[in-house]
């Protein structure tokens, strides 16, 4: 525990590429579907929500909610059916480099090390300077890569590999970052020490960052504002501000009081969904409205 | 410390087993030679072939013979010729075919059509296409490597994971960058590969195109190990034909060496830590 705390906050170096650009995103009325006619169905509906800038901003849902085609949405791969997503005001009409979208599985090319898949970006701007090549060292020591600088992707462990991606994204210097559960398929314990090198690369820059997951412990470990999506076809049901304090450790947060009433609150409300749409006929919520009747029957009060 | 290092490099169990094994397979060849039928029993073939000893003093003899290295170097010379010409088509052609789709399908019914015909089929069209017997021996072994290298080289190129393009687009590379930077290393594994089994093929189809063009112009000094070993067979010089076979297998094993070693080399992702 206390070798990573090192790691998070190194004394000695300082970040030498600072200049931080953050935007945000507005998301109004946005519905996409696919297929056509009768066949067609509904994945997101007249869904709303901004992506606040400076801020982490959360998204949770259950799976099959579509928070991917929302992703993809945003990173401009697709184009949705009506309504709009604009970036500090401009229409987002395909891929561009002020969002960088980091994926759910590791993406990292294998046939490069870690330091060429840190410069991969600058590189392939031509932007192979000095002040560049400071940043990708100081990068790989924030996410205590530094030893494995000339390691490729396969001799790297899974956490290794979803940090490497943090810091080949970041590099870029991203107006937003948006992530597709990047932590997913990871243990929990380094799922645990992702969150918290996340959250102290974050903590660092308070660069626009959007995080889509399903695991309620890491939407609020994370966030400083938690979106809570409907079932299908998507929309943002609520928002709370998670204003737990800064920097984040495991230690505390799971401890705090604060902490715990936001889960359950957000639970409520995921359950609130999940019952919504299991009446309606869908198998998907079941397995959450068992779980969360057998929580709240179990221990502990639960708001209703 | 040192000796024992090299004991242990030199003597370990699986090269210990080879060893084994080919002394073995040595001595029931010599005996089956020998005794001209197997333990009692007749067994077709078995007192033909010369004795593993009677090919080795034979081979000794062929050490000193310019007219057997000049052998090697005709069919290495060719392998070479053919295999180097099919990757230089072969590569480009195959890497264009994955990323346009337009020259795709156009290329690809004709190639599919093409690919299933044996090499050696195409030797008395190549024998009437060619002005020298010496390029159609070549074209034939270029075929050979051809159509293997085209077909992996396709089948890596497109099967290559689409987040890596999203990826490189979404943090700015341009098309020629992502090229550069992205499907060509993506393709590399299946280039080398490829190349292996394409190297793999040229020998087989360099031999038997040398045994049946008679084995290009200068008579029995020009004419490679196919037909080495074809003259060998009229010659009536059993020794010799089991010479050449083996001279064949050996030349065959160190182009694939080598051609894994390179393979390696420019595909450090794929070792083993």
């Amino acid at each position: 525990m206390n070798a990573i705390t090192q790691n998070l906050s190194p004394a000695s170096s300082k970040s030498p590429n600072m200049k931080i650009k953050a935007a945000e995103i507005k998301v109004t009325n946005v519905s996409k579907s696919y297929g056509a006619g009768l066949f067609a169905k509904e994945v997101i509906k007249d869904c709303s929500f901004t992506i606040e800038r400076n801020k982490l901003t959360v998204m949770i849902g259950p799976s099959g909610c579509g928070k991917s085609t929302l992703i993809r949405l945003l990173a401009g791969f697709e184009k949705s059916s009506s309504g709009s997503i604009e970036i500090d005001g401009k229409r987002i009409t395909g891929p561009g480099r002020d969002r960088l979208v980091v994926f759910q599985e590791s993406a990292l090319f294998p046939w490069m090390t870690t330091y060429d898949n840190i410069m991969y970006g600058p590189k392939a701007r031509g932007e192979n300077t000095q002040l560049n090549r400071d940043q990708a060292e100081y990068l790989l020591e924030k996410v205590g890569l530094t030893a494995f600088r000339e390691k490729y992707p396969p001799q790297l462990s899974g956490g290794m590999q979803r940090r490497a991606e943090l810091a080949r994204a970041m590099i870029n210097n991203p107006d937003v970052m948006i992530l597709d559960e990047p932590f997913r398929g990871l243990d929990c314990m380094s799922k645990e020490l992702m969150w918290e090198y996340y959250s102290g690369l974050y903590e660092e820059s308070h660069r626009t960052n959007f995080f889509v997951t399903t695991d309620i412990d890491e939407a609020i470990f994370l966030a400083d504002r938690l979106l809570i999506m409907s079932n299908i076809p998507g929309q943002v049901r609520a928002t709370i501000e998670v204003d737990l304090p800064r920097p984040r450790r495991l230690a505390f947060v799971f401890d705090n009081e604060r902490a715990v009433a936001i889960k359950m609150e957000a639970l409520s409300i995921l359950h609130k969904e999940a019952m919504k749409s299991f009446s309606g006929g869908s198998k998907a919520a079941a397995d959450f409205v068992e779980a969360y009747s057998k929580r709240s029957s179990g221990n502990g009060p639960v708001e209703q | 410390m040192n000796a024992k290092r090299l004991r242990k490099a030199l003597f370990n169990r699986s090269k210990l087993r080879a060893v084994i094994a080919i002394f073995v397979f040595l001595v029931l060849w010599e005996i089956g030679s020998r005794s001209k039928d197997w333990f009692g029993f007749a067994v077709p073939w078995i007192g033909h072939v010369p004795a593993p000893t009677a090919v080795v003093v034979a081979w000794y003899g062929l050490l000193g013979d310019p007219g057997y290295w000049q052998s090697w170097y005709m069919s290495t010379l060719r392998v070479l010729a053919g295999f180097f010409a099919a990757m230089l088509v072969g590569i480009p052609l195959g890497l264009f075919m994955a990323v346009n789709k337009t020259f795709n399908g156009l290329v690809f019914p004709s190639f599919e059509i093409l690919r299933p015909i044996p090499p050696l089929a195409w030797v008395p069209a190549s024998i009437i296409f060619w002005p020298t017997q010496e390029l159609s021996i070549a074209f034939v072994t270029f075929l050979g490597a051809f159509f293997t290298i085209v077909i992996n080289v396709l089948g890596g190129a497109k099967s290559i994971d689409p987040r890596y393009f999203q990826s490189a687009q979404s943090m700015g590379s341009s098309q020629w960058d992502v090229f550069r930077r992205v499907v060509l290393p993506a393709t590399l594994p299946s280039i080398v590969v490829g190349s292996a089994v394409g190297m793999g093929i040229t020998w087989e189809v360099v031999v038997a195109a040398e045994m049946i063009s008679g084995g290009g112009g200068s008579g029995g000094s020009g004419g490679g190990l196919g037909f080495f070993i074809w003259n060998s067979y009229v010659g009536g010089s059993y020794e010799q034909i089991v010479v050449g076979m083996i001279s064949i297998g050996i030349a065959g094993f160190i182009s694939s060496e080598l051609l894994r070693k390179l393979g390696s080399y420019l595909t450090p992702w794929l070792r083993k830590r």
